[in-house]
C-alpha cells in the first residue's frame, strides 16, 4: 500500500495533539525482538493503547556503548533471537499500518551502514517511519546519513546533554527537525531513582536556541519523573523502565502490565 | 560541518552527545601539551628513568640465520618498564590527566598490559585508577589482574557480550560518559574517537624515532622492511610513523590469524573484515552481514579486537603499508623460535611479527634487512603456551 501522510507528519501532529491538550507527549522505546520477536507487536500496540503518542523502535546492537544494563541484556536477547534491521522495517511498518503511528528508530551507527543508508532510507519511508535517533552519531558524523534521509523525507533526531556548552547549542540547534531530544543526565540510558537535579536549568538552556517540541529522556522511569517535567519539557522518552515492566511482568501479563505502565506515564503528563 | 581526526575515509568521532565537549577539551590539552617544553621535559624524564627508555635494538644473528635472512634487528620493547610497549602510551597520558586537573583515570584491558602499565603510572602520579577487564581476559591472564590490584588499581570485571577486550571498552566507555567531568578515559590501543590514535601514536611514536637513529647509526643505511603486529596497532603505528616518509623501507603489519582467516576465528580487522564503526571511529571492523560486530579469536589476547586504528585502515588503503596474517600455529612456533635461538621469550603479540619472518624471506629474498618491534615479554603468556602445547 502507499503511506498517505509522512512519518515526519505524524510526529508532528502527535506533538501538535499534546501541546493542545496541554499534556507531555509520551514516547516509548521498546527493543525490536524482546523478550520474543512474536510479542513485539503486541507490546507495541500495548503502549499505544496505554497513550504512548511516539514510538521509538530499538534496533538491536552487539555493543550499544550509550545504553546501561537494560538496554544492552534486551539487545543481546533479540540478537539472540536472531533479529535485524529488516525485521525492525517490518514491525515499524505494521504499527504504522494498523495505528497510523508515529514512529522512530533508535539504533547505532553500524547496523544501519552496514544495511546502507540510501536503502535504509527508502525502506524506512515506504514502511511510514518519522526518522532514526543514533546515539553515537553526533551532528558532526552525520552528513552521510542525512544526505540519505532528505530525499526520503525521514528525519534525524539529534540528542542533546547537559554537557552540551551554549556555543555547542546555538550552532546546531537551527538544524534540528521534527524534535529536541535532551539527554537529562550525564550518563548512559537505565532507570534511575531521582530526575537530574539541573535538568530544568538545562531544558531553559536549550529552549534559547530552538523552537521544537523539547523530549526529555534517560533515566525516566516513573509518573512522579514525568509530574516534575510538567511546564520544563514538551515530553519524555521512557525506555529501560519500560522493559523493566516486560522483564519483570509474567508472560501473559506483559502487554497489560506495559500498558497500565504507559498509562500513568500519560496520566502524570497530563494537567 | 566538517569533521575532524579524519585518515580519508577512516577515523571521526562517531560518539554520545555527552562526550563531545570532552573530546574536544582533550584535543586542546593535547595540543597544548604537546607544544609545552615542561610537559614534554617531564615525559623525557619519566620515560628515561623510570620506563627505561631507550630501548636497545638487539642484532639476532642466530634467528636470521635460522629463518634465512641477511639481518634481523629486534626493537626491545620487551625491556621496558612493565614489559611491553603499553607503558610509552600510559605513561604520557596520565601526565596529560594530571596536566587537565583529572584525578581519575579509567582504562580498558585485554591482555592485561594496559592495565598494568595504566596502574602503574596512576600510582607514580597519584591517581585513581579503575580498569575494566573482560572476565574470559581476567581468566586467561590471572596474574595481571594481581599486579593490577598491587598496583592500587580496581579492576573491574565486565561480564556482558564476549567478556574480553572490545566489551571492556564498551564499559570504560559508559564509566567515561556517566564520570566525564571528573574522568579521564586512558584509552591504551590507536583506536577510539579522535584525538586518541593520534595521541597514541604520538607517544609510542618514540619506538619508531629511536629505532631509525639507532639502525642508521648501526647499519649506516635503512632496514629494507620493518614489520610489526597489530591488534588495535598502537605498537605498529609508533613504530612505522618513523619510517612513512622513506619510501624505500617496506612496512609490514601482521594481524592475528587465529585458527585461519578462512575459518571465520580470527582478529585479522583488515585482511578479513570490511569497513564500519565501532568505538567512535570508523576502520576496518569484523562484523557479520547486518552489522553486529563478530566475537574474535586469536591465542594473544592483546590482539583479540574486531576493530583496528584508523591510520591502519587509511594505510592499507593507500598501499603504504602491507597487512598480512598469521595464525595461532604460527606464532606460537615463532614463540618457541625466539626464545631458542636468541634466548628471548616473547609476548604471543610481536611472536605473529615474529613468524613473519620466513614469509618475508619467500617474498623479498635473503639480502633482507628487517627490523621487528618486539612489542612486549612472554612472561605473562606461559601458561597460554603450556596448554597449548599440551593440546597438540
Amino acid at each position: 500500500m502507499s503511506v498517505a501522510v509522512s512519518g515526519a507528519l505524524r510526529l508532528e501532529r502527535a506533538f501538535a495533539r499534546a501541546r493542545t491538550e496541554r499534556r507531555l507527549a509520551v514516547a516509548v522505546y521498546l527493543t525490536v525482538g524482546y523478550p520474543d520477536r512474536a510479542s513485539t507487536g503486541s507490546l507495541l500496540r500495548a503502549a499505544l493503547d496505554g497513550g504512548a503518542d511516539v514510538l521509538e523502535l530499538g534496533v538491536p546492537f552487539s555493543d550499544p556503548l550509550a545504553d546501561g544494563t537494560t538496554v544492552q541484556r534486551a539487545s543481546e536477547a533479540a540478537l539472540r533471537n536472531g533479529v535485524t534491521l529488516a525485521d525492525c522495517l517490518s514491525e515499524a511498518a505494521a504499527v504504522v499500518r494498523d495505528r497510523d503511528a508515529p514512529v522512530l528508530f533508535m539504533g547505532y551507527t553500524n547496523p544501519f551502514m552496514r544495511y546502507g543508508f540510501e536503502r535504509f532510507a527508502t525502506d524506512g519511508a515506504h514502511a511510514g517511519t518519522a526518522g532514526v535517533i543514533v546515539p553515537d552519531m553526533p551532528a558532526e558524523e552525520s552528513s552521510e546519513l542525512e544526505s540519505a534521509l532528505g530525499p526520503a523525507g525521514l528525519l534525524r533526531i539529534d540528542l542533546y546533554a547537559p554537557t552540551t556548552p551554549d556555543e555547542r547549542l546555538a550552532k546546531l540547534l537551527p538544524n534540528a527537525h521534527g524534535f529536541v531530544y535532551c539527554v537529562s543526565l550525564t550518563g548512559v540510558t537505565g532507570a534511575r531513582r531521582a530526575l537530574a537535579s539541573d535538568v530544568a536549568e538545562f531544558v531553559g538552556r536549550v529552549r534559547r536556541h530552538t523552537a521544537l517540541p523539547i523530549v526529555v529522556g534517560f533515566g525516566i522511569s516513573s509518573p512522579e519523573h514525568v509530574a516534575a517535567l510538567r511546564g520544563t519539557a514538551d515530553g519524555v522518552a521512557v525506555g529501560s523502565a519500560a522493559i523493566d515492566v516486560v522483564t519483570s511482568a509474567r508472560p501473559e501479563r506483559r502487554a497489560a502490565e506495559l500498558r497500565e505502565f504507559v498509562a500513568s506515564l500519560a496520566v502524570a503528563g497530563r494537567p | 560541518m566538517s569533521a575532524p581526526g579524519r585518515y580519508g575515509q577512516f577515523g571521526g568521532q562517531f560518539l554520545p552527545e555527552t562526550l563531545m565537549p570532552a573530546v574536544a577539551e582533550l584535543e586542546a590539552a593535547f595540543e597544548a601539551a604537546r607544544a609545552d617544553e615542561a610537559f614534554q621535559q617531564e615525559l623525557d624524564r619519566l620515560l628515561h628513568e623510570w620506563v627505561g627508555r631507550p630501548t636497545p635494538l638487539t642484532d639476532s644473528s642466530r634467528l636470521a640465520r635460522l629463518v634465512g635472512l641477511r639481518r634481523v634487528m629486534l626493537k626491545r620493547e620487551d625491556l621496558t618498564h612493565t614489559g611491553a610497549h603499553k607503558i610509552n602510551s600510559a605513561i604520557g597520558q596520565a601526565l596529560l590527566a594530571r596536566r587537565m586537573g583529572k584525578q581519575r583515570i579509567v582504562a580498558e584491558t585485554g591482555a592485561g598490559q594496559h592495565g598494568v602499565a595504566s596502574a602503574a603510572a596512576c600510582a607514580l602520579l597519584g591517581l585513581e585508577c579503575v580498569v575494566y577487564m573482560g572476565t574470559e581476559d581476567m581468566r586467561r591472564q590471572e596474574p595481571n589482574v594481581f599486579r593490577m590490584r598491587l598496583l592500587g588499581a580496581e579492576v573491574r570485571a565486565v561480564e556482558a557480550g564476549s567478556r574480553t577486550l572490545k566489551d571492556a571498552v564498551n564499559e570504560a566507555i559508559r564509566d567515561w560518559v556517566t564520570n566525564v567531568r571528573t574522568t579521564y578515559y586512558l584509552l591504551g590501543s590507536a583506536i577510539g574517537p579522535h584525538p586518541y590514535p593520534a595521541m597514541v601514536r604520538e607517544f609510542q611514536s618514540i619506538i619508531g624515532r629511536e629505532s631509525r637513529a639507532q639502525w642508521l647509526e648501526r647499519v649506516g643505511t635503512l632496514p629494507s622492511v620493518v614489520v610489526a603486529c597489530v591488534g588495535g596497532g598502537s605498537n605498529a603505528i609508533g613504530m612505522f610513523s618513523a619510517f612513512l616518509e622513506d619510501p624505500g623501507v617496506r612496512l609490514r603489519g601482521v594481524e592475528a590469524g587465529g585458527l585461519g582467516v578462512e575459518s571465520g576465528k580470527h582478529a585479522a580487522s583488515i585482511v578479513g573484515g570490511r569497513i564500519g564503526v565501532l568505538h567512535g571511529t570508523r576502520s576496518y571492523v569484523l562484523q557479520d552481514e547486518h552489522g553486529q560486530i563478530r566475537e574474535t579469536h586469536s591465542v594473544s589476547a592483546g590482539l583479540d579486537y574486531p576493530g583496528v586504528g584508523p591510520e591502519h585502515a587509511f594505510l592499507h588503503e593507500t598501499g603504504r603499508v602491507e597487512y598480512v596474517s598469521r595464525t595461532d600455529a604460527e606464532a606460537l612456533e615463532a614463540f618457541g623460535v625466539l626464545s631458542r635461538t636468541e634466548g628471548i621469550i616473547p609476548a604471543l603479540e610481536p611472536a605473529h611479527a615474529i613468524a613473519d619472518l620466513a614469509h618475508i624471506r619467500l617474498r623479498y629474498g635473503a639480502d633482507t634487512d628487517v627490523l621487528v618491534c618486539l612489542s612486549g615479554r612472554g612472561d605473562k603468556d606461559l601458561e597460554t603456551v603450556m596448554r597449548a602445547r599440551e593440546a597438540m
